[in-house]
Order: C-alpha cells, then sequence, then structure tokens
C-alpha cells in the first residue's frame, strides 16, 4: 500500500475536478461522492500505517523531476515515514468527519456543491503537504492550502468582514512566506538540493557554515510562524473564523495551522544544527501561547474564543520542537519532539470537536456571542457532552487525551525554569477559559430567551462524526501512556529510541494546575463568589489591552498597511508627476525646440534663400539689357568675343590685362553697347515706323 | 594652299558681312550659306596639305553640306511661319523676344 | 521554408482580407481569424518538432538563408529558430487568433483593423526568426506601424496621445538600437549584419566599444520590455489600446525586448554584462516592487494590470542579470511565457467584463462573483496565478529566477525583490475583493451575464496552459535546455 500513498493524495483532487465539472449542479451526490472519495483515502491511511507500524525505520521515498537544468531540479516525490503515516491519518479523519458534518452544516446553502469542492481540494493540498519529500514540493503545497484557506474563510464572501478576513489570511500567511522562500534560496544555493533526506545529511554533516544554518533556520520558520498563525503573524487565525464553522474545525485548527508545526517537525534535522534558531522558535512559542491565552481569558465570540485557544496551543507545540532543538543542540536528551508531534495530534482531534461542537451550538442558537447563551444543557443532549468532552481534554484533565499530550510538553521544560513556570500558567489559564466558554454556554440560566427557545439539537450527520472525535478525544493520547511503553514516543522519534520523561509527580502538578482552573471558572460563572466584572474593573487596563487583542491590528494598520497603500499613492503620483512628467517635459523640449528651429528656418535659412532670390532679381534688372532681341547684336556679341580671344591667345595685341578685371571690362563693354543698340533700334523703329 | 585660304577667307568675310547687316531674313541665310561654304573650302585645302593620306576634311564638309540643307530647310520654314503671321519677314521688326 | 511562411501567410492574409467586401464585416473577421490560425497550427508544429528533433543541441534550426538581398551592404536574408525562439513563436501564433476572435467586439472599420493585425503578427513573427540585423531592424519596426494605427484609431479616449506616445518612444529606442548596429557593422571585418557572426564578433570589442553599444541596445530594449524608468509608455498604450491589442501588447510585445537581450544584447558583449549586471539587477528590483507598489494604488482594472506588468518584467530584468545561470534564464524564459498567458488572459478577462459593464473603475464593481461565477472562477484564476502560487506558470517561473538569481547575485537584492511576491498577493487580491467579493449591487449590475462561449474559448486554452506549464514544466525546459546552457556559456565568456 504504502508505494500506492500518492492516491490518498490524488482522490480528493479528483473528487475536487469532478464536483466542478460534472457534479456542480448536483448538491447531494456531490456530497457523497466526496465524502466516499476521503473515506477512501482515509481507509488506504490507515493501512499505510499500519503497515509504517510494520517496519521500524525503514522508510518509503519516491520521486520524479518536473524541472530538470542540469544540477537543477525540482522534484515532486513522496516520503513516508511515522510522522508522515501519523498526519496522513489525523488528516483523513477529521477530513471525513468534517465532511459529513458539513452536510448538515451546509444544508440550504446556495453553494452547497462548491463548498464540497473546496473541501476536497483543500484535503489534497494538505495531505500533497504532509507527503512530501522536499522542500518545494512542501512549498507548493504549502501555498495551494493559503489558497484554499482563502477560498475557504471567504466562502460567504458577500459578507464584508469574510471577505476582508480572506484577504487578510493570504497575505499575512504570504508575509510567513517571505521568509521561507528566503530559506529554501539558501537551501538551494547551499545545498544544491531540496530533497529533505540530502538537505539534513549535508547540514548534519556540516557542510553548511553554522551561522548561515540559524539563517537559514529561521527563514523556514518564518513560514511556519504564518501559516501557524504565531507571533507576531497571529493576527489572521481570529478573523479567520468569518468562514464556515467546518472549516475552521478543520483548516484553522486540526491541519492546516498545524502545517507550521509539522514543517518545524519534519525540518528538525536544520534546527538541532542551530540552538540560536532553536531558542528563537522557542521563545516565540511561548511567547504567542501566552499572548493567545490572555486574549482568550476575555472574549466573548464563542469561535473567537477557540481560534486563540488553537494559537496558544500551537504556540505550545512550536515551543516544544523549540526546545526540542535547544536540548539536543547542547547534547542534552529531550521529549520535546514527540511532545510537539503527540499534541499536534491530540490536539487535532479535540480542537477539531469544540469547533464542530461550537458549530453545531451556533447552528442551533444563530449566534456567536456567548453572553446570549447560557443553559442549552437541556436543548441538546448531544452536543453538550461531547463539547466537555473536548473542554476538559483542551483543560488537561486527567486520562484525556489532552492530558497526556500536555504532560509531555511540561517534560520538556524541564531545564528551563522560566518555560516550566510560563508553560503551566498557560495551562492554567487554558482549562478557564475553556471552562469559562462551557459554564457560559451549557450552564446557568439562559440569557437571551429568544435565542434559548429557539434552540434545537443538531442533525444526525452533524452529531456522529462528534462521537467520533469525542472518542478521539479520549482515547487518542493513550498512545502515548507510560503503561504502553509510550508507544507514541517510540514510533514516531525520529529513529532515536525512547527517552524517560513525564513522571508521577509531573502528571499530579499539571492535573492540579488544570484542575484549578476548571475550578476558578466554576467559582466565577456558577457560583458567582467571584465577580468577573470586578475582576476586569480592578485589571482596567490589562481588561483592555486583552479585550483589544493587544492593539495588533491597529498597530498594523498603522504601522504596515496604511504606509504601504500611502507609499503606492505617492509612487503613483511619482510615476505620473516625475518620471512620465520626464516623458512629457522630453516632448515639451521638443516642441519648443521645434519652435526655435521654425524661427530660424524662417529667418535666416529662408531668409538666405530669399537673399538669393533678391541678388538674382537685382542682377537680373541690370543684365535684362543684353536682351535686345536683335540676332545681329547677338552675332556681334559672339564676333567681338571671339577676335578678343584670338587677339588674346596670340598675344597679338601684347595686351597685359588680368583676367577678372577683364571680364568685368568685357561686361561693362557689353551692356554699354546693349543699352546704346536699345536706342539704335528705337531710332530705327521710328524709322520704319516713320517709313511705313 | 595661301590661295585657297585666303578665297575662303573673303568667302566669310563676305557671309559674315551679309549676316550682320542684311535686314531680310532670307538674306541672312544665304550668306550664312556662304560661310558654310567658306569652312568648307578650308576643311578640303587643310585635308589635301596638312594630311594628305585622309579624307576627314572631305568627309565633314559632306557633312557640313548636309546639315546646312536641313538647316536651310528648318530656316526657311520658320521664316514660312513668320510671314503668316506678321506679313513681314524683316528681322528687325520679328523683336518678341525683347525683353 | 517554414520560417517564412510564418511571417508571409499573415502578409498574404493582410492582402486578401484587404480585397474583401468592406460591407461584410462578419465574413471579414472570420477570414482573418481562419488565416491566423494557420500559422498558429505552423508554429505549434515546430515546437513539437523542434522538439522532438532539435531540442538536444544549441544549434538554429530550420535555417534559411542566408540568401544575399541588398549585396552591397551585405545584407541578407537569413532567418533560423533555437531554443528561445520556438516558445515566443507557438506564443504568438496562439495569441494572434486568440486577439482576432477577442477582436470580435471591435464594430467599425474592421477590415482594416484585421488588415492591420495580421501585419503586425508577421512582425512579430518576423523579429523572432531573423538572424540578420537588417531584417531585425525592419521586422523590429515594422510593428510599430499597425501598432500605431490599432491603438490611435480603435482605441479609448485618450487614444491618439497614448498612440504618438507609444510609437515616438519606441522609436526614439530604435534610434540607439541603430546606432549601435552600425557600429558593430562598421567595426567587424568583413562588415556584416550576421548575428551569429557579430556575437563572436562581439567578444573582440574593446572595453568602451562594448559598453557604448551594450547601452545603446539596451535602451531600445529596455524601452520595449519596459524596465524601470523607461515604462510610462505602457500604462497609457494599454489603458487606450483596444482589449485585443492590450492582449497582443503585453503577451507578444513586451516580449520582444527581453527577447532581443537575450538573443543579441547579453551575449554580444559579455565584457560589458558582467560590469553592470548588478545595476541591471538593481533596475529589475525596482521594477518589481516599484510595479506592484503602484499597482496597488491604482483604481483602473487596466491600469493594475499594466502596472503588474511592469512588475513582472521586472522579475525578467532581474533573472537576466544573473547571467552565469542556467536557472536564472530558464526563468526568464519561463516568466515570459508565462507572463504572455497570464497578462494576456487577465486582459482579455478585464475587456469581457468592460463589454458588459462599459466601465473599469474597481470601486464601481463588488460582489459580482455571485453573479458571474464562472467568469470569477477563471479571473481567481489567472489572479493566483499572476500573484504566483503554485501550479501555475507564473509560479515555476519566479521560483526559478529566485534560485537562479540568488545564486549569482547580490543576495540581499534578491531578498528584497521577494517582497514582490507579497505585493504581489496585496493588489491582486485587493482588486478581487473589491470586484468580485462583498455585496453585490443588483439594481446597478443586475444585467450583467456571465461569460458566453466565444469568451470561454479564448481564455480557456490560455487557462489549460498555464496550468499544463505551472505543474509540469519539464517538457518546456528539456526544450530550451541546451539552447541556454550555450547562451549561459556565451554571456559567461
Amino acid at each position: 500500500m504504502t508505494e500506492h500513498a500518492y492516491l490518498i493524495v490524488l482522490l480528493p483532487l479528483f473528487s475536487f475536478l469532478t464536483i466542478v465539472f460534472a457534479l456542480r449542479w448536483k448538491e447531494q451526490v456531490s456530497a457523497v461522492f466526496s465524502v466516499g472519495m476521503i473515506a477512501t483515502s482515509l481507509i488506504m491511511s490507515i493501512m499505510v500505517l499500519i503497515e509504517t507500524l510494520g517496519h521500524q525505520g525503514d522508510y518509503y521515498a519516491a520521486a520524479f523531476s518536473i524541472v530538470e537544468l542540469g544540477a537543477f531540479k525540482l522534484q515532486l516525490g513522496m516520503l513516508i515515514d511515522p510522522l508522515t503515516a501519523m498526519m496522513l491519518v489525523v488528516v483523513t479523519s477529521i477530513g471525513t468527519c468534517v465532511e459529513i458534518y458539513s452536510i448538515g452544516y451546509m444544508k440550504d446553502d446556495p453553494r452547497f456543491s462548491r463548498f464540497f469542492a473546496y473541501l476536497s481540494l483543500f484535503l489534497f493540498s494538505m495531505l500533497g503537504l504532509v507527503i512530501s519529500d522536499n522542500f518545494f514540493m512542501t512549498f507548493i503545497f504549502w501555498e495551494l492550502v493559503g489558497l484554499t484557506s482563502y477560498l475557504l474563510i471567504g466562502f460567504w464572501f458577500e459578507k464584508k468582514s469574510a471577505a476582508d478576513a480572506c484577504k487578510k489570511a493570504f497575505l499575512t500567511t504570504r508575509v510567513g512566506d517571505l521568509g521561507f522562500i528566503v530559506g529554501l534560496l539558501m537551501i538551494m544555493y547551499y545545498c544544491g538540493t531540496f530533497n529533505y533526506a540530502e538537505v539534513f545529511t549535508m547540514i548534519g554533516a556540516g557542510a553548511v557554515p553554522s551561522g548561515i544554518v540559524t539563517i537559514l533556520a529561521i527563514g523556514v520558520f518564518c513560514g511556519a510562524v504564518g501559516k501557524s498563525a504565531q507571533f507576531p503573524l497571529h493576527a489572521w487565525l481570529p478573523d479567520a473564523m468569518e468562514g464556515p464553522t467546518p472549516v475552521s474545525a478543520i483548516v484553522h485548527s486540526a491541519t492546516m495551522v498545524a502545517a507550521g508545526v509539522y514543517l518545524v517537525a519534519r525540518t528538525m534535522s536544520i534546527f538541532i544544527a542551530s540552538a540560536e534558531a532553536s531558542m528563537v522558535v522557542a521563545v516565540i512559542g511561548i511567547a504567542t501561547s501566552l499572548m493567545a491565552a490572555t486574549i482568550a481569558l476575555v472574549q466573548v465570540d464563542i469561535k473567537r474564543i477557540l481560534a486563540y485557544s488553537t494559537i496558544s496551543q500551537l504556540g505550545y507545540m512550536i515551543m516544544a520542537l523549540g526546545l526540542y532543538g535547544v536540548d539536543t543542540a547542547n547534547g542534552h536528551h529531550s521529549p520535546g519532539f514527540y511532545a510537539g508531534t503527540f499534541h499536534l495530534m491530540t490536539h487535532a482531534f479535540f480542537k477539531s470537536l469544540l469547533f464542530m461542537g461550537a458549530g453545531s451550538v451556533i447552528h442551533a442558537v444563530h449566534t456567536n456571542d456567548i453572553m446570549e447563551m447560557g443553559g442549552l444543557w437541556k436543548k441538546m443532549k448531544y452536543t453538550a457532552p461531547v463539547f466537555l468532552i473536548g473542554s476538559l481534554s483542551i483543560a488537561g484533565f486527567p486520562l484525556t487525551s489532552g492530558f497526556f499530550s500536555k504532560d509531555e510538553i511540561v517534560a520538556t521544560t524541564f531545564g528551563h525554569p522560566v518555560f516550566t513556570v510560563l508553560t503551566l500558567l498557560i495551562a492554567f489559564m487554558t482549562a478557564f477559559y475553556m471552562w469559562r466558554l462551557c459554564f457560559l454556554t451549557f450552564f446557568g440560566e439562559p440569557r437571551v430567551a429568544h435565542r434559548y427557545e429557539h434552540a434545537h439539537e443538531s442533525p444526525n450527520t452533524m452529531t456522529y462524526p462528534l462521537f467520533f472525535l469525542a472518542f478521539m478525544a479520549i482515547f487518542a493520547g493513550w498512545t502515548g501512556i507510560p503503561a504502553l511503553k509510550h508507544g507514541f514516543a517510540s514510533f514516531v522519534a525520529h529513529g532515536e529510541g525512547y527517552v524517560p520523561h513525564a513522571d508521577w509527580v509531573n502528571y499530579i502538578v499539571s492535573s492540579i494546575v488544570g484542575l484549578s482552573g476548571i475550578g476558578l471558572a466554576y467559582l466565577m460563572y456558577i457560583k458567582k463568589s467571584i465577580s468577573a466584572d470586578k475582576i476586569a474593573e480592578k485589571f482596567k487596563p490589562l481588561y483592555n489591552l486583552f479585550w483589544n487583542k493587544w492593539y495588533f491590528d491597529e498597530i498594523y494598520q498603522a504601522a504596515i498597511i496604511d504606509p504601504i497603500m500611502t507609499f503606492g499613492r505617492w509612487m503613483w503620483t511619482f510615476d505620473g508627476k516625475i518620471i512620465d512628467g520626464a516623458v512629457n517635459g522630453m516632448a515639451t523640449l521638443t516642441m519648443w525646440w521645434a519652435d526655435v528651429k521654425m524661427w530660424i528656418d524662417k529667418w535666416i535659412i529662408d531668409g538666405a534663400v530669399n537673399g538669393a532670390g533678391f541678388i538674382v532679381r537685382m542682377a537680373g534688372s541690370v543684365l535684362k539689357y543684353l536682351q535686345t532681341g536683335r540676332m545681329q547684336f547677338y552675332l556681334i556679341l559672339s564676333m567681338i568675343l571671339v577676335i578678343v580671344m584670338i587677339l588674346l591667345k596670340f598675344e597679338i595685341a601684347h595686351i597685359n590685362i588680368e583676367w577678372p578685371s577683364m571680364t568685368v571690362i568685357f561686361i561693362i563693354a557689353v551692356l554699354a553697347l546693349s543699352i546704346a543698340s536699345r536706342f539704335v533700334s528705337e531710332d530705327a523703329n521710328q524709322e520704319s515706323e516713320n517709313e511705313k | 594652299m595661301v590661295a585657297y585660304l585666303s578665297v575662303a577667307a573673303v568667302l566669310f568675310s563676305l557671309g559674315l558681312f551679309g549676316v550682320l547687316t542684311r535686314r531680310n531674313i532670307i538674306g541672312i541665310l544665304m550668306s550664312l550659306e556662304l560661310m558654310f561654304n567658306a569652312v568648307n573650302i578650308n576643311l578640303v585645302a587643310f585635308n589635301k596639305f596638312v594630311w594628305p593620306g585622309e579624307l576627314t576634311g572631305q568627309l565633314f564638309s559632306l557633312f557640313i553640306i548636309v546639315v546646312a540643307a536641313a538647316e536651310a530647310v528648318v530656316g526657311l520654314a520658320i521664316v514660312l511661319l513668320l510671314y503668316r503671321n506678321w506679313q513681314d519677314i524683316t528681322n528687325d521688326n520679328i523683336n518678341v523676344l525683347k525683353w | 521554408m517554414i520560417l517564412s511562411s510564418l511571417i508571409f501567410i499573415p502578409i498574404i492574409g493582410m492582402i486578401i482580407v484587404m480585397l474583401l467586401p468592406k460591407e461584410k464585416e462578419d465574413l471579414i473577421r472570420y477570414t482573418a481569424v481562419g488565416i491566423s490560425i494557420i500559422p498558429m497550427l505552423v508554429s505549434f508544429w515546430l515546437t513539437y518538432d523542434y522538439f522532438v528533433n532539435f531540442s538536444g543541441s544549441a544549434a538554429m534550426a530550420y535555417m534559411e538563408g542566408p540568401f544575399s538581398w541588398i549585396p552591397s551592404l551585405n545584407v541578407n536574408y537569413h532567418l533560423g529558430v533555437d531554443g528561445i525562439s520556438v516558445p515566443m513563436l507557438a506564443l504568438t501564433g496562439l495569441l494572434t487568433t486568440i486577439s482576432l476572435i477577442a477582436s470580435f467586439s471591435i464594430k467599425f472599420r474592421i477590415k482594416e483593423y484585421s488588415a492591420f493585425f495580421l501585419l503586425l503578427e508577421a512582425g512579430m513573427m518576423g523579429v523572432f526568426v531573423a538572424l540578420d540585423f537588417f531584417l531585425f531592424y525592419v521586422f523590429w519596426e515594422i510593428m510599430l506601424v499597425p501598432m500605431y494605427f490599432l491603438i490611435g484609431v480603435w482605441g479609448g479616449p485618450r487614444k491618439e496621445y497614448a498612440a504618438i506616445k507609444f510609437f515616438l518612444y519606441t522609436l526614439f529606442g530604435s534610434i540607439f538600437m541603430l546606432v549601435a548596429i552600425l557600429i558593430m557593422y562598421f567595426t567587424s571585418d568583413p562588415h556584416t549584419l550576421n548575428m551569429l557572426e557579430l556575437i563572436e564578433h562581439g567578444g573582440t570589442l574593446s572595453y568602451t566599444l562594448q559598453m557604448v553599444c551594450f547601452i545603446f541596445f539596451f535602451i531600445a530594449f529596455a524601452i520595449k520590455v519596459p524596465v524601470w524608468p523607461f515604462h510610462t509608455w505602457l500604462p497609457d498604450a494599454h489603458v487606450q489600446a483596444p482589449t485585443a491589442v492590450s492582449v497582443i501588447l503585453a503577451a507578444v510585445l513586451l516580449k520582444m525586448g527581453t527577447y532581443a537581450m537575450l538573443r543579441i544584447n547579453w551575449p554580444m558583449f559579455p565584457d560589458a554584462l558582467h560590469s553592470l549586471s548588478f545595476w541591471i539587477a538593481l533596475l529589475g528590483v525596482i521594477g518589481i516592487i516599484y510595479g506592484a507598489l503602484v499597482s496597488l494604488a491604482q483604481k483602473d482594472l487596466k491600469k493594475l494590470v499594466a502596472y503588474s506588468s511592469v512588475s513582472h518584467m521586472g522579475y525578467c530584468m532581474l533573472a537576466l542579470a544573473a547571467y552565469s545561470s542556467t536557472t536564472a534564464m530558464a526563468g526568464v524564459m519561463f516568466q515570459m511565457i508565462s507572463h504572455g498567458l497570464i497578462t494576456g488572459a487577465l486582459f482579455l478577462m478585464v475587456g469581457v467584463l468592460y463589454d458588459r459593464a462599459h466601465t473599469r473603475e474597481i470601486a464601481a464593481f463588488g460582489g459580482l462573483g455571485a453573479k458571474l461565477p464562472v467568469y470569477t472562477a477563471l479571473m481567481l484564476m489567472f489572479s493566483m496565478a499572476a500573484l504566483g502560487l503554485p501550479g501555475m506558470s507564473g509560479f515555476v517561473a519566479e521560483f526559478m529566477i529566485f534560485v537562479g538569481a540568488f545564486s549569482q547575485l547580490n543576495q540581499y537584492l534578491v531578498g528584497i525583490s521577494v517582497l514582490g511576491v507579497v505585493l504581489g498577493a496585496a493588489y491582486m487580491l485587493r482588486m478581487f475583493q473589491n470586484v468580485f467579493l462583498g455585496e453585490f449591487n443588483m439594481a446597478k449590475w443586475g444585467h450583467l451575464t456571465d461569460i458566453n462561449g466565444r469568451e470561454l474559448l479564448m481564455v480557456v486554452p490560455l487557462a489549460v496552459l498555464t496550468l499544463a506549464v505551472g505543474i509540469y514544466p519539464k517538457p518546456l525546459t528539456d526544450l530550451m535546455s541546451a539552447t541556454l546552457e550555450n547562451l549561459v556559456q556565451i554571456m559567461s565568456r
């Protein structure tokens, strides 16, 4: 099966193409078709996973070139190792759930088929990203998931907020991709290949200067920052909640945003080679996590709380991977790698569960504002329990998935006290805000009556996937429990074997932290023994800071977007006024020069021509007297000339007159003769007239 | 040689005088013919005495006779036309080319 | 014969069109399209045949001549193609036919229009096959005439200004080219205008002379590309020209500049190239960023696409500066082809919308996605292709350009140029959002209809090619690689 793993990727693409070109108008058929395709992919993924479990360390890789120019090759290929196999199953299983769920959720939407086409395209891109064996192919699918995310966020594009959000998401992730591209360029430049295995071998062997590795790793990490919504590029993810809820469940919590984490995990060898880069990764991770958690504390939009929670959890994973890099680079053992990937898997299940539960709630009450909900436990017999299971899992309640994976992360931070403290603090906040959400939504009294009245349980297509995910939210983490000898860890651990980690102390501490968070939420929102409003009043500046999401949107608008737009307009003005002005100025100058030329032409050149004409006319008025009209006069003239020439020739006359003056004398003589002859002829005329 | 040339010179001078002084165009034409003939005599004489073996001079004079005949035809035709237009062939009165 | 036929079939076609009666407008339209299909098919066959038989070697194929034309000046009729001209020929053939189909919306003086268009095609084909400088120059200038009239007669409100600006600007550049050609001619011994021989000869010139010739040629070609800061004729010409002419202008005419650089300017003066490479790259990067920023501020759809051309051609310049990298050169070729396909398609799409709405103002629209789904899907595809989304030709091109440029040029400069990727996404998405997303104004745009069959016929081939080149570029790289490697060797000598 493993050698045909590419089919897992291609089936959703086939589904996309079929829906777009053939099934566009047959809504139910297209939905069923795409579910069928992704379900087949799921089955095949499970088969691949089983096969991969079978042969440890013997991974499958294959590739073919799409560009070959001498040494420069661009290839598409697949690499099946435990990490890939695990991600394939996660993506396809959640994908199947989401597609089934969407049949109910998207019912009555005018673009029902299109939604399934987009989802299929997304799954294709995501699976391609997972299966890729080189940086180039990863980047291709990296961008394609960006496109599908754009399409899905903007699915209800009539809403201005959705249209804004999809653009923001695409552009923000693209900013991260800048770093990614630079990283890729450096990889190509220093390694001459994009293939993961070859690049890792070269970097591992020290073929690339360490300073370069740091820059290169940070470049690649930039891509992850954008895609996984890490600080400072996290601002798009909450806005991305404008998309339909199933989209939030799969794209913006479970899979695509986890792609950044996956990328860091996949390229861990680069980070291992640079402790500095790994430290950057870890710090960014913890900072993001902390910031997002604080924001989530005070929000009231159910999906946005979940979105900030997602950012926070992704920060967790990134931090774990970063610390793993730091520790490994310094020669220590660390459970960070599988802590990160483990949490990636468990988080995918419980977070998509939470989102789809939230979608079910929204479907029921038609609002996102938790302040308008309350007491829904009675109305939603299925949704409420599974949602609570998800919340328990994310809060780290003992024996749920989240409990085990979070413990691994906490265990990773041992040796870095600051990180440990912050990690526990975040865990506490997570438990608190998740349960604040639960208590406000499902318990207490209904706060807005008409919302409560109309609330109803969702159809089966929506609830059944929730059951499956709830099951996974509890038991997916059991693959990593000590009793199984940390099965997940030894499976995915990069062939490094098993390292002792989270112990009982660890478990107890984090249980206490999680439970106390839940307890505080209980006290504040059910018992109301502590007033939330009073606390908000007391820490007003802090509350405002969190409520306004640390003012990131405003800062970016003022510091980046507005300046760029203004600069663009300046440039346009510059283009019109200066550059084009120079061109037009050249034209004006040419026209002016032409005017000057025209003046010269008129008065000097033409003047010279006219002057020549004038001189000729003057000469003519004198010389005209030669034209007597009498033949014999001409003959006499020529005879005289001949005689003179003869005289000169034979020097008979010994006249020594120079030629020029002689010519003048000759002309004068001729003129005199002609004038004389004129009178003569006039006399003759008179005579002849007289005769007549 | 001198005798031939002298006759030719006399003949030429007569022609020249005639051309310059006659007022009747036909007279002028006749005088022109005289000058042609003077030239012909010269050519034949020079040929005879300077390059005795050759016929260039004779040839040329034959040419001139032919051209002179043609020229006389053209000239007389013009005269005829002049007469038709002006009823006059006195060259003094035909001065339309005067400025 | 086959190359000559590419030039002369359109000319014969032009004569046929001119002999047709003026009143039968549809007949003229179909005849023109029909005639243009022949060179298109010939160019396709040529591409295929070249790929099969000649792509392994860098030598000129299908050589015709040199046949003596003006013996006293040693001017010859001399044609030939290699791996960089063959794709251009196919592009020209395809886009001329598509543009003629798009020209069905022209309503007056159709006969003259079609005739000019075919003449234009002959000129374009000629430039890509000429191996003699004299011939090259003739074809280069021949194109200006129909282009001038096509813009000046059938254009928008400020057509005269745009046409004259285009004509004079290009002619201004041509003068420099002419001077440089003459320098080359008179310094060679025996005097020759054969480009292939002059490429050998150019390298032996003194440094100063090389610089002079290089810069002269560069000015001529840079105006055509257009390289910042010689670009201002472009937005005017594009905005005023009718749709089909914009398409040809963007898709083929701009490519002549880069093609000529690759064919003439670069290999002929290696020393000058080596010392100017940084400055060329700098111009390229300025073009990328500047074009993208200005696009961001545009209010007119067509102007936006026009300025995006400035940005995209900036990538070409950046890659051209990296003369020692085959990857960069392949990137140039890919960028030329993909820009031809994508920008051509974008202009067509804008024209489709303009025919219906009679405005191109971005702010006037909104939410069209709801009313025109197929049109929106296509526009989305081309916008994504233009911003360099993987799976489309633009991405392959940009990626190869970055890789190639990074390997040779100043790496900070290349790093800055990567910013163009984000800015490109920004202006494209801004446009897309304002036109297609958001609230749909039913009262104002309720009458708009979706794209029709004829219009699909002209954009779908471009869409398919964009995808094909983007997904599997190997045939195209194989077609060009031998030529490019040879070229790189010549340029780095």
